[in-house]
């Protein structure tokens, strides 16, 4: 199985033998991946139409709704929570982000860049909707509910006080341009996040 | 009757009996000198005896799971949709075992046995058994099989309850725990239920304090009326409302008590062929082994600390529509396992048939199982 870039990030920022818990999990690709260095977890996923596939990648994969939270698990029961490219189809990111570092000593949360260039010229210069690559929907019919910019996402870490570790924003071509280093919120696509609770 | 067996069907198949000697110690005090254990198995057991496979029965199930025992039968063995060459539970991968449970009235010790002490029929006189005791008759059985450590102990309803008791009880016996639609205790309504089942079959006059069979009747009454309300509490509102509707038999209201309605026929059906194959005492006890399973009763009701000791891996699944034995009482299991740190998979299958759903040939349900059972053949290399 593939990782897409963002999972790709993620990875890199896992230590081998690590314990985690991967939010929306999918196919179970990037828990599969992290297996092979000796990581272990759950994958939790609302649709259970992928777990054929998770269950010929190894791993455990449990069947859950994250807008009820992650109240089966204990507080820091976990190394690494992780949540990619779903907190905007979540009813409320605030609290689940606060689940997030509960649950995990670390969270790491990837996203789309609701403030990239291209969103922002759709909406001021077309009038419409931005639609995408990484947003494909019509704003009638898109699971993603809430979206936000990089500088949104640093600003709902600020108000939970939670410290970012280390964060990667990229384009899709995983390229490191000049572009996206001076101006993030403009020219990045794809954000990924560590943070976790501060005095924790 | 089928003209011809299915290709993907076991086939024509016969059951054993192990006769055993040594006495088995019941958790009710009593101690059962001798007793039979009647079970059918299917596919082959491999040369290192890996891929031994157990099937725990439900309620009114039997060792009959698979394939036929005649070419008269009407219909194969009651889980014919998950058991077979290339099902989820592939015979041509796993050597599969189906006890009948102990207490159970289809050839195992029970009920309707001759008690060796006496030379009578048990009837009535017959020891409440649990579930931790029937694992430790399966134990016995899974002995004399040279089986040392089940592939996967797998069950529906009460059957899951076993097989979740046997990953407790011995947990090096067992690799994979797969339960499917149960709870790891019944609760006040279930309870409640399996009352009103018992009191509809004590107080019908032929019951005669459960010695029906020397008096040479039966409490068809009763023992109907006791299937008739399990059998509502196996299906949901939605499963009934679609097959029968409010429809009439005779097309139009007759304004009198007789039957009417299609479901009053098919519940009236479900409970005259129900009395014909089941026994009276044995639907007793078999709530009665229901009400008590409670693993978590001797470790402070903590159901984590009751998991804690499991070595095997879980696959738990529920049905949406089960409102029996519910996804809430799943995911309780589930959650004890994930507090216990234990390697666990869920699944809630979007289901409309209610409980029954875990018999029914549901095709994400069985993709779902039988990848998981292939999971299972490549690590034990079956």
């Amino acid at each position: 199985m593939r990782l897409r870039l963002d999972q790709q990030i993620i990875s890199d920022w896992i230590p081998d033998g690590a314990k985690v818990l991967d939010l929306g999990c999918g196919n179970g690709a990037l828990l599969n991946h992290l297996q092979q260095r000796n990581i272990t977890g759950y994958g939790l996923e609302i649709d259970n139409s992928k777990f054929a596939d998770c269950i010929r990648a190894g791993i455990n994969v449990l069947q859950a709704d994250l807008d009820e939270g992650l109240g089966q698990f204990a507080d820091q029961s976990f190394d690494f929570v992780i949540l990619s490219q779903t907190l905007q189809a979540i009813k409320r990111p605030d609290f689940l982000l606060r689940e997030i570092v509960r649950v995990g000593k670390k969270g790491i949360i990837g996203f789309p860049n609701f403030g990239h260039w291209q969103c922002r010229m759709q909406l001021a210069l077309g009038g419409r909707m931005p639609v995408s690559k990484a947003l494909p929907n019509a704003w009638f019919e898109t699971p993603n509910i809430h979206l936000c910019t990089i500088q949104d996402f640093e600003q709902l870490c600020e108000s939970h006080k939670l410290t970012v570790l280390n964060h990667s924003i990229v384009n899709h071509e995983h390229k490191d341009s000049l572009g996206v280093r001076l101006l993030p919120n403009l020219f990045g696509q794809v954000a990924v996040y560590l943070v976790q609770q501060q005095n924790s | 009757m089928p003209e011809t067996i299915p290709a993907d069907s076991v086939g024509l198949v016969s059951p054993s009996t192990l006769h055993v000697d040594s006495p088995l110690k019941l958790d009710c005090g009593r101690t059962l000198s001798s007793y039979d254990l009647v079970y059918e198995t299917y596919g082959e057991l491999n040369a290192d005896h890996s891929n031994a496979v157990l099937i725990c029965h439900a309620l009114s199930g039997d060792h009959h799971a698979a394939g036929y025992h005649s070419m008269a039968d009407r219909k194969p063995g009651w889980w014919d949709t998950a058991i077979g060459p290339g099902k989820a539970i592939d015979t041509n991968r796993f050597f599969v075992v189906c006890p009948n449970n102990l207490g159970g009235c289809k050839g195992s010790s029970g009920p309707n046995t001759l008690n060796p002490e006496t030379g009578e029929l048990y009837g009535p006189d017959f020891p409440i058994v649990t579930v931790p005791d029937w694992v430790r008759s399966q134990a016995v059985l899974a002995d004399k099989l040279g089986i040392k450590q089940w592939a996967a102990v797998i069950g529906g309803s009460l059957g899951g309850m076993q097989a979740l008791q046997w990953a407790i009880s011995l947990p090096d016996r067992v690799r994979h725990t797969v339960i499917i639609a149960a709870a790891p205790k019944l609760s006040a309504q279930n309870i409640a239920f399996n009352e009103v089942a018992r009191t509809a079959i004590k107080s019908d006059p032929d019951f005669h304090d459960g010695n029906y069979m020397r008096f040479n009747t039966l409490p068809r009454q009763g023992l109907g009326l006791a299937r008739m309300l399990g059998h509502i509490t196996y299906l949901s509102d939605e499963a009934m409302g679609q097959k029968f509707g409010r429809e009439l038999r005779s097309g139009a209201i007759q304004y009198g008590y007789d039957v009417e309605f299609q479901i009053e026929s098919y519940l009236r059906y479900q409970s005259t062929s129900f009395v014909e194959r089941f026994d009276a005492n044995t639907y007793l006890l078999m709530t009665k082994a229901l009400d008590y399973f409670d693993p978590a009763k001797e470790f402070d009701d903590d159901l984590t600390r009751t998991v804690a000791n499991i070595e095997a891996k879980a696959l738990v699944m529920s049905f949406t529509s089960d409102w029996r034995f519910s996804p809430m009482r799943s995911r309780e299991i589930v959650n004890a396992l994930l507090a216990a740190g234990k390697p666990v998979t869920y699944a809630e299958i979007e289901a409309h048939q209610g409980h029954d759903a875990f018999l029914m040939p549901i095709p994400r349900y069985l993709d779902i199982f039988g990848t998981y059972m292939q999971q299972i053949a490549a690590e034990v290399a079956a």
